[in-house]
């Protein structure tokens, strides 16, 4: 994972609450096998509408999107997270994020910036007041600043640290495989084993 | 100390403590007891683990099945949809690579990956279980710890057999009373949803108590633990008791003799102390409930059946306010008709959430000597082939059938749309699912959230209906079906 600093760019003010990951990607786009090329299908039924936010310049450029509460709700899909970078997101600001949304976010290098609802109506009218503005998001000092506005950020401790050194999960939990291998052993006799197989 | 009952599980699968304390705790690394996989997010952490050279840990704690992208029709046939074919494909690939046991399209035991886990025996109380699909809290019904994760995440479960996390906070929902004829588990869990939003779980893992709750069947208890999520819960849990353990005795994977009381004595343990203290409680009265509907684009946009459209102007708050004209704009409806007056266009019964032969029979009962309303299509999907099986033998599909029901195969179907299952643009339905979200079930289409047997009365009247609406069915003249089911209280 690349490790995450200090982002600027342009911010796109998404005055809505409740975005749904069936919004941010739709099921048809799940059946791709890859990684990487969902950038056609973020907000794809939405894109649709040549007034919808990304539709309108200089937003289709947009770097930080400034969201309502409830973001990523629905689906575990790490494709919503996927579909954001892939577009060119580098974090996304909202007062209240889905906890699976935010834990994908995490392990993928999107920044999931916290922010009182308070402060994201500023940076909306900031935003749409002179469109282009672009967005600073600190993750040294947990911070947002647009135009005027300072904004203080919540993120937990332990993603902004992975985020700031870009650590990978699996290598960290790897260096405790004997703590796995010793727990391994005291698991009860009667926890199931889905092999070998038993049907009914 | 006094605990509650998911902390119990979790301490019970602590393989190493986070350091620190409070807020700057790091996570800790808990051990996962069961990890279920699907074609959709599992391509990409198996490409990871080869990536990086690494195995699956654990396949014996692993299983697979093929739902969310599989035909409901013609399942003997190739899959028409050739990027759907390469993913199934890529999933057989890779168990066969991997070693882990999978049921494929065809297989008795293939369906909705929460149906076949619980109905092999393989959920268990006080286990923790995951999946890459956030209606893993379906499995939170038999006191386990059981949630939803990400792809990343299902290639951390499948190297390391672990997951990193904080710990949750706790909250309650007591819903005590009795429930009255017609109202069901998922109209306590849309109730539940409405009261306290979408976003009113985040953070927390639900713990449903109360006499309501005890007196629901196992089913009913996985459509409550299954929409957990929908409340912004990661996971729900119910401790388990006698109603879990009938349940479970006989299933392929339960354990069996000595193993069996030894589990059972641990299974005991696993309620919350009596003196143990939740973050939050929330109460429901199940006495007054009545069937629930949504008639928004998100889960909490629900009302009573009996009530109407709400006005965006009465909602204080104005997210909430633009959220709701929003969503009557998609929806197509004015604020103010009674939700009874809305007529719909397609019934499903199905998903993880409403797709088991509970759930079938309550459906079957409301229909069983009805005729359907001539413009309704109507799919039954059951939430596995075994489903299907048990279905059949009890003559449900007959009753499907006859009324101009489809019958189909299993899977996850027109719950998401991912498959050629979808609403045409505008056409508006009446859905067992659990996501109304703008689009979910098909471009442009619009979704009611409902129980089974508001579904099923919604098929006869053709307008959302709860079976109180209806006239009283014939005397069936022909010989009723051969095992006609007597009562299902959920």
């Amino acid at each position: 994972m690349e490790k995450f600093t200090k982002h600027t760019g342009v911010g796109v003010p998404l005055r809505q609450s409740n975005v749904d990951t069936d919004q941010i990607i739709p099921a048809v786009y799940l059946k791709r096998i890859t990684r990487t090329g969902f950038e056609d299908a973020l907000f794809s039924a939405w894109r649709k509408d040549p007034s919808f936010i990304l539709n309108k310049e200089p937003f289709t450029t947009g770097s930080v999107l400034v969201a309502g509460p409830d973001f990523g709700t629905g689906s575990s899909r790490e494709h919503a997270v996927w579909a954001l970078k892939d577009y060119g997101f580098k974090a996304v600001l909202s007062s209240r994020f889905a906890d699976i949304f935010r834990g994908n976010s995490g392990k993928q290098g999107l920044l999931a910036a916290q922010v009182a609802q308070d402060d994201i109506e500023l940076i909306w009218k900031e935003l749409e007041n002179a469109p282009g503005t672009e967005v600073t998001v600190d993750l040294e000092s947990k911070t947002v600043v647009c135009g005027n506005i300072v904004a203080p950020f919540e993120i937990d401790d332990y993603t902004r640290w992975r985020l700031l050194e870009g650590l990978d999960d699996i290598g960290l939990t790897l260096q405790h495989e004997a703590d796995i291998t010793a727990y391994e052993a005291t698991r009860p006799a009667f926890k199931p084993k889905t092999l070998p197989a038993k049907l009914s | 100390m006094a605990k509650t009952l998911a902390e119990k599980v979790w301490d019970a699968h602590v393989v190493r403590k986070g350091e620190g304390e409070g807020a700057n705790a790091q996570p800790d690394l808990l051990f996962i007891d069961l990890h279920l996989v699907h074609e959709v997010t599992s391509p990409q952490a198996f490409e990871g683990l080869r990536l990086a050279g690494r195995a699956l840990r654990r396949p014996d704690l692993t299983i697979a099945t093929e739902d969310h992208n599989t035909p409901t029709l013609d399942i003997d046939k190739p899959i028409a949809d050739l990027t759907s074919r390469t993913q199934i494909q890529t999933l057989r690939n890779n168990c066969a690579e991997f070693g882990v046991r999978l049921h494929s399209l065809g297989d008795a035991e293939q369906g909705i990956v929460h149906v076949v886990g619980p109905q092999l025996g393989l959920t268990q109380p006080g286990m923790t279980v995951v999946c890459g699909d956030s209606h893993t809290s379906t499995h939170g019904a038999f006191g386990a710890l059981a949630m939803g994760i990400g792809t990343s995440e299902v290639e951390h479960v499948m190297a390391t057999q672990t997951l990193s996390l904080k710990p949750f906070k706790t909250m309650a929902i007591n819903v005590e009373g009795t429930l009255r004829p017609g109202v069901t588990a998922k109209d306590i869990i849309l109730a539940v949803i409405a009261k306290i939003g979408t976003g009113g779980g985040q953070g927390y893992v639900l713990e449903y108590r109360g006499s309501a709750i005890r007196a629901l069947s196992m089913e009913a208890r996985m459509t409550i633990c299954n929409m957990s999520i929908e409340a912004g819960a990661r996971a729900g849990m119910v401790a388990p008791d006698q109603t879990t353990y009938d349940y479970m005795s006989g299933r392929p994977h339960a354990p069996q003799g000595a193993e069996w009381d030894a589990a059972v004595e641990y299974w005991n343990t696993l309620r919350t102390d009596d003196d143990a203290t939740f973050d939050v409680e929330v109460d429901l009265d199940a006495d007054t409930l009545e069937p629930f509907v949504t008639w928004g684009t998100n889960p909490g946009q629900g009302v009573s059946l009996s009530q109407s459209v709400p006005n965006p102007a009465d909602f204080g708050d104005e997210n909430a306010k633009a959220a709701a004209e929003r969503a009557l704009q998609y929806m197509g409806l004015e604020a103010g008709t009674p939700m009874k007056e809305i007529r719909v266009d397609t019934v499903f019964l199905g998903s993880c959430t409403n797709s088991r032969m509970e759930d079938l029979r309550a459906a079957a009962d409301i229909i069983r000597g009805r005729e359907k309303d001539p413009n309704i299509r109507m799919l039954v999907v059951p939430g596995s082939a075994r489903v299907r099986l048990e279905a059949e033998a009890e003559g449900l599909d007959k009753v499907f059938k006859d009324f101009g029901a489809e019958w189909r195969f299993a899977g996850c179907s027109m719950c998401l749309g991912m498959n050629p299952d979808q609403l045409e643009v505008g056409e508006r339905c009446a859905s067992t699912s659990n996501r109304n979200f703008e689009g979910r079930q098909g471009k442009g289409g619009r979704t009611h959230l409902v129980s089974p047997v508001v579904a099923a009365a919604t098929a006869v009247r053709g307008t959302l209906s709860s079976p109180s609406d209806l006239d009283p069915a014939p005397e069936p003249v022909a010989e009723p079906a051969e095992t006609p089911s007597a009562s299902h209280a959920a």
